[in-house]
């Protein structure tokens, strides 16, 4: 069974169409890429699968389970994480107490108003393990806000990490950081354990031929090819279209 | 790829949990503030009335702020709260429904809380605006209904006739309000122990994640809208209770408490004293009520307009202090250029004010 699944997914803002009969499969434990030129609805698209837009048509399956019409913070309870393009981070708050957070609300202990933070172990030393794997333990008592760059992504990838989702989406991880923090980044998603499965949203070819077995070509708000790395490289319809996009710009 | 060995790990949790804990700590200046507050039964007796006053205003801004502060809530309504709570602590002590105070007390709270958890679910809906209008118009509707049902309320001429019981069955509420007072500041000092828990709590953090990125918060797994209904019903049980202190401690109710102006007393409250650090009412509070008795003995007439210019002045020159009382602005400020102001993250410990 594959991980997740959509079914004829469609979107349209008014007259627009967003996303036209989208049919993509992610298999389980996959290292799997979206990737397509600008404005060909790869935002659109993980944003229907998080639950932020709401499909005009079409089906979402997470895990063989129908989701289309689960609120987005049930869809992290079953087993699905983002992080964003643009960073989305609680900036008053330091990279402990961000993580902590997630790790509390997915353990069940978010709610509790009678209880401090800090004194649960449970979250401490899961705490501990995701700053560790995230390089985050120096500058783990700062404000999100000051951070350098290149850490505030590592941030965003952390959080959604900590949900311990199943299926990991990844929206243009590397996009802006720095030359000089982009190696630290690009390992820690390289060493994302193999039993999770990541889909990549990424713009950047280099890291999607590098990390992604399989690709998924979007063009126009329609799946245009789908395989392994070599044949997607190979198809003259791909390479029309990111070599037209070339050209033109 | 981890730069510890796995000896260190366990330590490692302990400074976290340790680091964790801190922020909630009674720091020595907050202890000093109490100790204070306390000994202002014995260094102002001649000021119980006006002291009183401002630990009633000073409970209801803690409401707000809870709401303001920590979830980014702009509400113009929380005299509706106020006012109920107020008129069902005048009502059961006049009728002889709940004769001891302090039940009766905790019931008003109890009932604005659930008018509040009833009305979150139209609250919550919509921008700061909307909010804004929603709230201002449920605590409108409420002073309408009071004014409607006359033979109940009173009406126009206030409810008449309350006599609320002594405390416990002990503490009489004396002329000079001594025991209105300390009946006052104890239940205050006891609602601030307990907004202290909930902001230090996992909840209290879930709220703080929700004001700073709603997207986000619920992008890791928060229930966004039953945090906030949650927040917002507790606010309202603390506007009630501190409703149900005014009517108590002066033995009258009058349409006034639903007044939009009391709402807008607590904005102003909030905006002298600051959001986001709890003390803030309390501070703010204090300062507005000293400054109200002060302006009023100098120019009986024309003490609002005094108040007024304070407030443009305080606004001008402490801008960051209201902080949480235009989140969407600041929220757009730090969208388009980072954080303007940057505050050393050590001195966040103690007094987090939000800004």
């Amino acid at each position: 069974m594959p991980i997740l699944e959509t079914i004829g997914l469609e979107k349209r803002f008014g007259g627009i169409v967003a996303a036209h009969d989208v049919n993509l499969t992610v298999e389980k434990g996959a290292r799997h890429a979206l990737i397509g030129p600008n404005g060909a609805g790869k935002t659109t698209v993980i944003n229907m699968l998080t639950g932020v837009l709401k499909p005009t048509t079409g089906r979402i399956m997470l895990e063989g389970r129908d989701i289309t019409d689960v609120v987005p913070h049930q869809r992290v309870r079953l087993g699905m994480a983002r992080t964003f393009q643009i960073n989305q981070l609680f900036l008053d708050l330091t990279p402990l107490e961000s993580i902590g957070l997630v790790v509390s609300e997915r353990l069940g202990l978010g709610g509790e108003w009678w209880r401090l933070i800090g004194t649960k172990s449970a979250v401490t030393e899961e705490i501990v393990e995701i700053v560790e794997r995230f390089r985050l333990t120096d500058i783990m008592h700062e404000r999100a806000a000051i951070l350098p760059y290149g850490k505030q992504r590592l941030l965003e990838i952390a959080l959604a990490f900590a949900c311990r989702p199943h299926l990991l989406l990844l929206d243009e991880p590397a996009a802006g950081v720095p030359e000089a923090e982009r190696h630290e980044l690009l390992a820690t998603i390289e060493a994302l354990p193999a039993e999770v499965t990541v889909l990549l949203i990424e713009h950047d070819m280099d890291l999607v031929f590098s990390f992604a077995d399989r690709i998924s070509v979007l063009v126009n708000g329609t799946l245009f090819a789908d395989g392994a790395p070599e044949d997607v490289a190979r198809d003259p319809r791909v390479k029309a279209v990111y070599l037209g996009e070339e050209l033109d710009a | 790829m981890t730069a510890m060995t796995a000896k260190d790990r366990p330590v490692l949790a302990v400074r976290i949990a340790a680091y964790l804990q801190q922020r909630a700590r009674w720091s020595p200046l907050e202890i000093a503030f109490w100790i204070f507050a306390f000994a202002t039964i014995w260094l102002f007796p001649t000021k119980y009335l006006i002291l009183k006053d401002a630990a009633i205003l000073a409970l209801f801004a803690l409401s707000l702020d809870l709401i303001l502060g920590y979830a980014g809530i702009l509400s113009l309504g929380q005299a509706a709260f106020f006012g109920l709570a107020g008129y069902l602590a005048g009502l059961v002590a006049k009728y002889g429904i709940i004769n001891e105070p302090i039940t009766a007390l905790i019931c008003s709270g109890v009932v604005a809380a659930a008018l509040g958890f009833i009305t979150s679910f139209l609250v919550l809906r919509g921008s700061d605006l909307t909010r804004l209008m929603v709230t201002l118009g449920v605590s409108l509707m409420l002073g309408e209904v009071a004014n409607r049902y006359s033979n109940i309320t009173g009406g126009a001429d206030g409810l008449q006739g309350v006599e609320i019981a002594p405390i416990l069955g002990r503490f009489r509420f004396d002329l000079y309000g001594h025991n209105g007072y300390v009946y006052c500041l104890i239940v205050l000092f006891v609602c601030f122990v307990i907004a202290r828990r909930i902001i230090y709590s996992p909840f209290g953090l879930s709220l703080r994640a929700i004001k700073e990125n709603t997207l986000r918060a619920s992008a890791i797994g928060v229930p966004v809208k039953w945090r906030l209904v949650a927040i917002y019903t507790v606010s309202a049980g603390f506007a009630g209770i501190a409703g149900g202190l005014l009517t108590q401690t002066t033995a009258f109710c009058s349409l006034d408490v639903f007044s939009l102006e009391r709402s807008a007393d607590l904005l102003l409250v909030l905006i002298i004293g600051g959001t986001g650090y709890l003390y803030g009412g309390l501070i703010g509070a204090v300062i507005y009520k000293l400054l109200q008795d002060w302006i009023a003995n100098l120019t009986p007439q024309y003490w609002q307009f005094w108040i007024g210019l304070v407030l443009v002045a305080i606004v001008l020159v402490g801008r960051e202090r209201i902080g949480g009382g235009n989140a969407a602005l600041r929220a757009a400020v730090a969208r388009l250029g980072g954080r303007m102001t940057s505050r050393p993250a050590a001195l966040g410990g103690a007094a987090p004010d939000g800004s």
